[in-house]
């Protein structure tokens, strides 16, 4: 391999799992000895002083059997419920420092940086709170459905989970995801500037299966209240039509009943919608002729626009995509080949096609979407890339099946401003510099 | 919409009116009029759902010192632990229903800045404050304790009763009651987005120069990144921990986890102040007087004031004895 200053690249077949950041470090900085004497000493016992001088045997991992291949397993049901392997700790959700001051009413972002396909494991699943979290009895749970209803009823989780299921892929995205960058880059890694959005499979009761069996009042109905059991008691205005389309009251998420986190044993789904309405702990569903104006849609869930005045209402998040790997906050191993892969979805149907830049946005390359491609849910897309070790802007830009064209931040800015808060769904920028390093930053 | 759809949606509910009788004989029962009204709490703008009921500015304010200035300060301007409630409005925005500071200011948001809606605060004060103990308070107590807020912003005056005959009156006094708009597309699935790009795929028309990057001291804000990412795979976490020993991960013990459940870790941490002070502090502080643990048990259950600053604690009287006598220790020894 040639060797050229300052571009990194590993000289031999250097075991991976043994090149931590010190030795990454010492690569782009040209050290290239250390790494050799790094090798050396990893093989020095099968090799001996032949690897030293260069002549390469082989590496331990292969020539030396380890305990794993030569010994005696853990036995079934060691681990009751499963968990990830040691070594996957460190993608875990986070909090964001210094965005929230109590816990309780706060924000855990899922680690999007090392995430696959499109289904995020319950345990690594955003967590937004308002009053904290409750592991609440499922036998002692009650839904109540009333107000614009012919026959107002109660129902038990028993009497949910007997009526017809449906089972269905939705993406959940808080509203303010990516907020922090309205103004300019605020935060390291993709975990924070993307993490608040999920997406599993729910399954659960259609809510317009409840709402005709009270019989709803068809004439005046003309939204629905839904309120949850916790302290806060959440409550959002769901407007009819968006009832009666393909809004669930789900009890599972990904194959086993809801995670507490999210609002065990019910919740209620609404595609499309951004997070904080999908109401967990659901305790109420109300009908009404006119919206209610809570405290998450008159307070706080407004995007203030440059005349001084708020939205009221914004509820649909807008296609958007997201390189997740290479991301901020990494840095790639060498040059050569790459699988950039990342996320793309749209809360008005399904994600038609993504592009993806490596110039900064000067020219696109459309990127291999992986099926399935469902609406209102995410959609995974992966495109080849060999980087020569030059500085580049990378960004990804999604279209929906509307014929919708996600924006880039300047074009946001100018319609909205910089102090709205939600629904920022801008193009985003990673930049790789020479040395392999990639952060967050904002080019258009 | 175009007369296609039309067409379709008219199909649609030709379909689905056959189906819509289904019926599910078992499930449910109907609701009493007792449960509902134990659930049907919420109140809307055109004040539907107001219980009757009356507060004073004057009987707010012993409430609002012991049960809302923990959090949101003594003049409901602190932006401590929640964003300020009030501050940023003038007698000319309550005159004009409109805050001149959302055009021209980039200030911090208070709520009275923003909410256009008096019903909204009687809603949430009602289902969800003190944040500690929500729906606690009477319909009396909320109607106080709003009073108190609308005089602390000026809005009412310092004699003044609330009450469900007179929140029309006040509403039209709230000064940013005209600050709302509803004309845009993220209110319908179908709505029409106010942003448009276009996709060009060739030489097209953008700088492609970095206009904001991520301040050098704030790179390791976010903890150390290597430890963020996966060991293996094509690519690493940078090293952001600035030499810095990487944090250890303890076992959480029982009485954490007890401190934890009992909702204490909301406003301390072991080695830091959040609302109040980290438990190290308090040990720091206290482990050698004698005596202490009694006086500290005392101060838990009762709540107080002084000690670490103006931010009271509030009382947690949920707590048993031997929960209090053990979380004591457990903070004197070293909350481990």
């Amino acid at each position: 391999m040639p060797r050229e200053k300052p571009a990194p690249g590993r000289i031999q077949p250097a075991p991976e799992g043994f090149l931590g950041p010190t030795h990454i470090e010492a690569v782009r900085k040209g050290r290239r000895g250390f790494l050799k004497r790094a090798l050396a000493s990893a093989s020095a016992a099968v090799a001996g002083a032949a690897a030293a001088q260069g002549a390469f045997k082989g590496e331990s991992e292969i020539l030396e059997l380890p305990a794993h291949t030569k010994g005696l397993g853990q036995p079934v049901a060691a681990r009751e419920y499963g968990m990830p392997s040691q070594f996957e700790r460190g993608l875990q959700r986070r909090e964001s420092p210094g965005l929230t001051r109590v816990s309780a009413a706060s924000v855990s972002f899922a680690p999007l940086q090392g995430m696959f396909g499109i289904i995020t494991p319950s345990g690594l699943h955003f967590e937004r709170h308002h009053q904290g979290w409750w592991d609440i009895d499922p036998a002692r749970h009650r839904l109540m459905v009333m107000g614009l209803v012919k026959q107002a009823k109660v129902f038990t989780m028993d009497d949910l989970m007997r009526l017809p299921a449906v089972s269905r892929m939705h993406f959940i995205e808080c509203g303010a995801n990516t907020g922090m960058e309205w103004g300019n880059v605020a935060v390291p890694t993709v975990q924070y500037s993307h993490g608040m959005i999920s997406c599993c499979e729910y399954t659960g009761v259609r809510l317009s299966t409840l709402l005709d069996h009270c019989g709803y009042d068809r004439k005046n109905g003309k939204f629905v209240l839904a309120e949850g059991a916790d302290g806060s008691s959440m409550t959002r205005t769901i407007p009819m039509d968006r009832a009666l389309d393909d809004v669930m009251v789900a009890y599972a998420m990904n194959g086993e009943m809801l995670r507490p986190e999210n609002g065990y044993p019910l919740r209620l789904v609404v595609p499309g919608v951004q997070g904080v309405s999908w109401v967990k702990y659901l305790r109420r569903i109300e009908v009404g002729d006119k919206e209610w104006a809570t405290k998450d849609e008159a307070i706080h869930y407004m995007d203030l626009m440059p005349d001084g005045r708020h939205r009221q209402y914004s509820s649909i998040q807008e296609c958007k995509s997201v390189v997740t790997s290479p991301s901020g906050g990494q840095t790639l191993l060498d040059k050569g080949y790459y699988n950039v892969t990342g996320l793309a979805w749209s809360g008005r149907g399904r994600v038609k096609r993504v592009d993806v830049s490596f110039d900064g946005g000067r020219n696109w390359r459309t990127a291999r979407l992986e099926g399935p491609v469902l609406s209102k849910c995410l959609t995974r897309f992966n495109i080849d890339w060999v980087w020569d070790g030059s500085p580049s802007v990378i960004q990804s830009r999604a279209i929906d099946d509307t014929g919708y064209v996600q924006p880039r931040i300047d074009q946001l800015r100018a319609v909205r401003g910089t102090r709205s808060i939600y629904h920022n769904n801008a193009i985003q920028s990673w930049k790789v510099a020479a040395s392999g390093e990639v952060s967050n930053v904002q080019v258009f | 919409m175009s007369r296609f759809s039309n067409a379709a949606a008219a199909f649609a509910l030709a379909l689905a009116i056959p189906f819509a009788a289904q019926s599910f004989p078992g499930i449910g029962r109907a609701a009493t009029p007792a449960e509902i009204a134990a659930w049907d709490i919420d109140v809307r703008p055109d004040f539907k759902g107001l219980p009757r009921g009356s507060g004073s500015v004057a009987k707010g304010e012993p409430l609002w010192e012991a049960k809302c200035a923990s959090c949101h300060g003594t003049f409901a301007e602190s932006n401590e632990v929640f964003a300020p409630l009030v501050g940023g409005t003038t007698k000319a925005d309550i005159e004009a229903g409109r805050v001149k500071t959302l055009v021209t200011g980039d200030v911090a948001r208070t709520t009275f800045m923003k909410v256009a809606t008096l019903s909204t605060l009687w809603d949430y004060i009602n289902r969800a404050m003190p944040w500690n103990a929500p729906k606690s308070l009477s319909t009396d107590e909320v109607y106080s304790v709003l009073a108190y807020l609308l005089n602390l912003a000026d809005i009412v005056p310092a004699d003044f009763v609330l009450s469900n005959e007179n929140m029309v009156e006040v509403q039209k006094r709230l000064p940013n009651r005209h600050g709302m708009q509803r004309e845009h597309g993220l209110w319908d699935v179908k709505g029409k987005p106010d942003v448009r790009n276009v996709a060009c795929m060739r030489n097209c028309p953008v700088s492609a120069v970095v206009a904001s990057a991520l301040p050098e001291h704030a790179k390791g804000a976010h903890g150390n990144l290597s430890e963020q990412n996966r060991p293996v795979g094509p690519s690493r976490g940078i090293d952001t921990s600035a030499g810095k020993a990487p944090a250890q991960v303890a076992a959480v013990s029982a009485s954490l986890a007890l401190a934890q459940a009992r909702g204490c870790m909301a406003c301390h941490a072991v080695d830091k102040r959040v609302v109040g002070p980290g438990f190290a502090e308090i040990a720091a502080k206290y482990k050698a007087e004698a005596g202490i643990e009694a006086k500290l048990a005392a101060k838990v259950k009762a709540g107080g004031v002084g000690a670490w600053g103006a931010i009271p604690m509030p009382p947690n009287a949920s707590l048993t004895d031997d929960e209090v006598q053990g979380l004591v220790r457990w903070v004197l020894s070293g909350a481990r």
